[in-house]
């Protein structure tokens, strides 16, 4: 199925189903991505695994993204999901702010979700609501921040020694 | 008759309700606790599982990763593109090789470079290289575990052959960072290509041997056949991929169904199992050996048809010169400055790209604003996804079965940890 036509279908779908929960689609380089509402994703997820047209019975990947400065938007959690007999890809996104990271886990539709979510939670502090082990997995428990976050520099700050404003982000 | 202690088990529960004697009840329903590294020998890396025992059957367990966690996701928002290479080498550092690829195409993938057959064929005999290594360690230390130390120590004498090439091709031998953004590094030299004439002779009947070995020995396959199976169904819920999941019957293998570095081009099969446990992926990975040889007879003989010479893409944005050039042209200086000072033109963009590793899909999400270094670099490592089904895969077997699950999975403590 040619992408474009693959965003076509699940666009519709989606449409049909959760009406105003959908919010936007775009083509990327490579695979359709779909905006939807953050307090869906998991019935997002669920009807996309049960629908037989379109089948997304594997969760290739999960990523959040921090945006600091996308006011009220600050966080994006990306879900790639992926039919495997008809090699159909997609990517779901949405959006929350900072001061409610809460959304609703994965862990329901696919086990693999579990140690994704907890990878996510330990670096970005997002709250995956009904997560049944929600801790940290790679970093010890009483490191007492989100390291993933922008606004913790990868260098440490009181160096004087180290001037950015030419090169470097 | 084999004798199943998984039964065995059950039936003694079951029976534990005609049992009259009190102390006895009590004591059946005491578990111990075991702590199962993070540095036991038979674990092969940093691993800790924390198993609740009844005897020598498992209950349950948890394990704790996160022993060698190194940040590479942050510490590649701070680095340039080509920069970020020599941390991939340390996810599956049995495989450096397929990471270091991997990371250069999901960069041409976000640039739009076009790379000669000729370099593809080349990156195809490399990665063919590295994931025998990379199954040779795997097998030969099923062996291990299974108490056969002798095909461990043959076998690596091959993979001591193949890290011989890496040398000739790049200098390193297990953190290679080989290849370069838009191509590779230099030209195979006529030593490395005498180098893997050499190996491909030798291999096959090294790899022989081994299978001799192993593959229909009486007490290798009782001990290694319905020993931790997973069913497909719960291999795909946990999203596998690479050996693990085509040995529980699933023929999805990335090389195939997303060609990169022009698989296509290339005839070889997808072996799958279908148990699902330690022997089937054990099969299935040494199969992968035969495809591997196979196909990288193919390439060499589809590079003999190519021009000669080429090992880059015409990229000189982001291909370094070499360095009489940028010595004497000021064109190559000037390009050589904006690379290493980081001065080039990267497009924005959103590109997910995958390649088949040593042990399943790995995948590079990568996020560009335009800067000098990612936004966002998301790695998806296979053996951080489907480590998490070993609790349930181990649960109700024998703790020797659970070391032979772990090595048989090969699960990498680089890449679990990042």
């Amino acid at each position: 199925m040619e992408t474009q036509a693959l965003l076509t279908l699940v666009e519709n779908k989606l449409k049909a189903q959760f009406g105003d929960g959908f919010i936007s689609s775009k083509m990327n380089v490579d695979y359709p991505e779909f905006v939807v509402k953050r307090d869906i994703i998991c019935d997002v997820a669920d009807f996309l695994y049960k629908d037989e047209e379109l089948a997304f019975q594997y969760l290739t990947t999960m990523a959040t993204i921090h945006y600091p400065d996308n006011a009220g938007q600050e966080f994006a959690v990306m879900y790639q999901l992926h039919n495997l007999p008809k090699n159909l890809r997609i990517r779901i996104k949405i959006f929350f702010s900072t001061s409610d990271v809460n959304v609703p886990s994965l862990t329901p539709v696919f086990s693999a979700a579990n140690w994704m979510e907890r990878q996510e939670y330990d670096f970005y502090g997002i709250i995956f609501r009904g997560h049944p082990n929600l801790k940290r997995i790679l970093n010890m428990d009483d490191l007492g921040y989100f390291p993933m976050r922008k606004e913790y520099a990868l260098e440490d700050g009181t160096r004087e020694d180290k001037d950015d404003k030419m090169f470097g982000r | 008759m084999t004798f199943d202690f998984k039964t065995f088990d059950l039936k003694r529960l079951m029976s534990k309700e005609k049992n009259t004697n009190t102390n006895q009840e009590l004591i059946e329903t005491e578990y111990s606790t075991l702590n199962l590294g993070p540095t036991h020998p038979a674990t092969h890396g940093i691993f800790q599982n924390v198993l609740k025992m009844d005897g020598e059957i498992i209950m349950d367990s948890e394990a704790t990763v996160g022993y060698i966690h190194r940040a590479f996701e942050k510490l590649a928002e701070r680095r340039p593109y080509y920069q970020i290479t020599p941390i991939t080498d340390r996810l599956n550092y049995c495989s450096s090789p397929i990471n270091n690829m991997g990371w250069h195409m999901t960069v041409e993938k976000l640039l739009g470079i076009e790379i000669p057959k000729r370099v593809q064929y080349m990156r195809v005999i490399i990665m063919e290289l590295a994931r025998i290594s990379d199954h040779v360690i795997c097998n030969s230390v099923i062996g291990v575990d299974t108490g056969a130390m002798t095909g461990f120590l043959y076998i690596f004498q091959m993979r001591e052959r193949i890290y011989d090439i890496y040398e000739e091709l790049c200098g390193a031998r297990l953190t290679t960072n080989i290849g370069r953004i838009g191509g590779l590094e230099r030209d195979f030299t006529p030593k490395a290509w005498d180098l893997l004439d050499k190996f491909l002779i030798d291999f096959p009947s090294a790899l022989k041997e081994f299978e001799n070995l192993l593959m229909r020995n009486r007490i290798f396959m009782d001990r290694t056949i319905n020993c931790g199976p997973i069913t497909a169904e719960r291999a795909l819920n946990y999203s596998f991929s690479g050996p693990n999941l085509r040995a529980a019957g699933v023929d999805y293998d990335v090389r195939v169904m997303n060609p990169y570095c022009s698989y296509e081009d290339f005839d070889f099969i997808i072996p799958v199992g279908t148990q699902g446990d330690t022997y089937d992926r054990f099969m299935v990975r040494q199969q992968e050996m035969w495809e591997s040889v196979k196909i990288i007879h193919q390439a060499i003989a589809k590079i003999k048809k190519e021009p000669a010479g080429i090992f880059h893409a015409d990229v000189p944005e982001f291909f370094l010169p070499p360095k009489e050039e940028v010595y004497n042209n000021m064109e190559a200086l000037i390009y050589h400055f904006k690379i290493v000072m980081g001065e080039t033109e990267i497009p924005k963009g959103e590109v997910y790209h995958a390649v088949e590793g040593g042990n399943g899909e790995l995948g590079y999400y990568l996020i560009s604003d335009g800067g000098r270094t990612p936004y966002r670099l998301h790695m998806r490592r296979p053996c951080f996804i489907y480590y998490q089904a070993y609790a349930e895969m181990i649960r109700g077997g024998m703790l020797s079965d659970a070391i032979l699950t772990m090595s048989s999975m090969n699960v990498i403590a680089g890449e679990l940890d990042a």
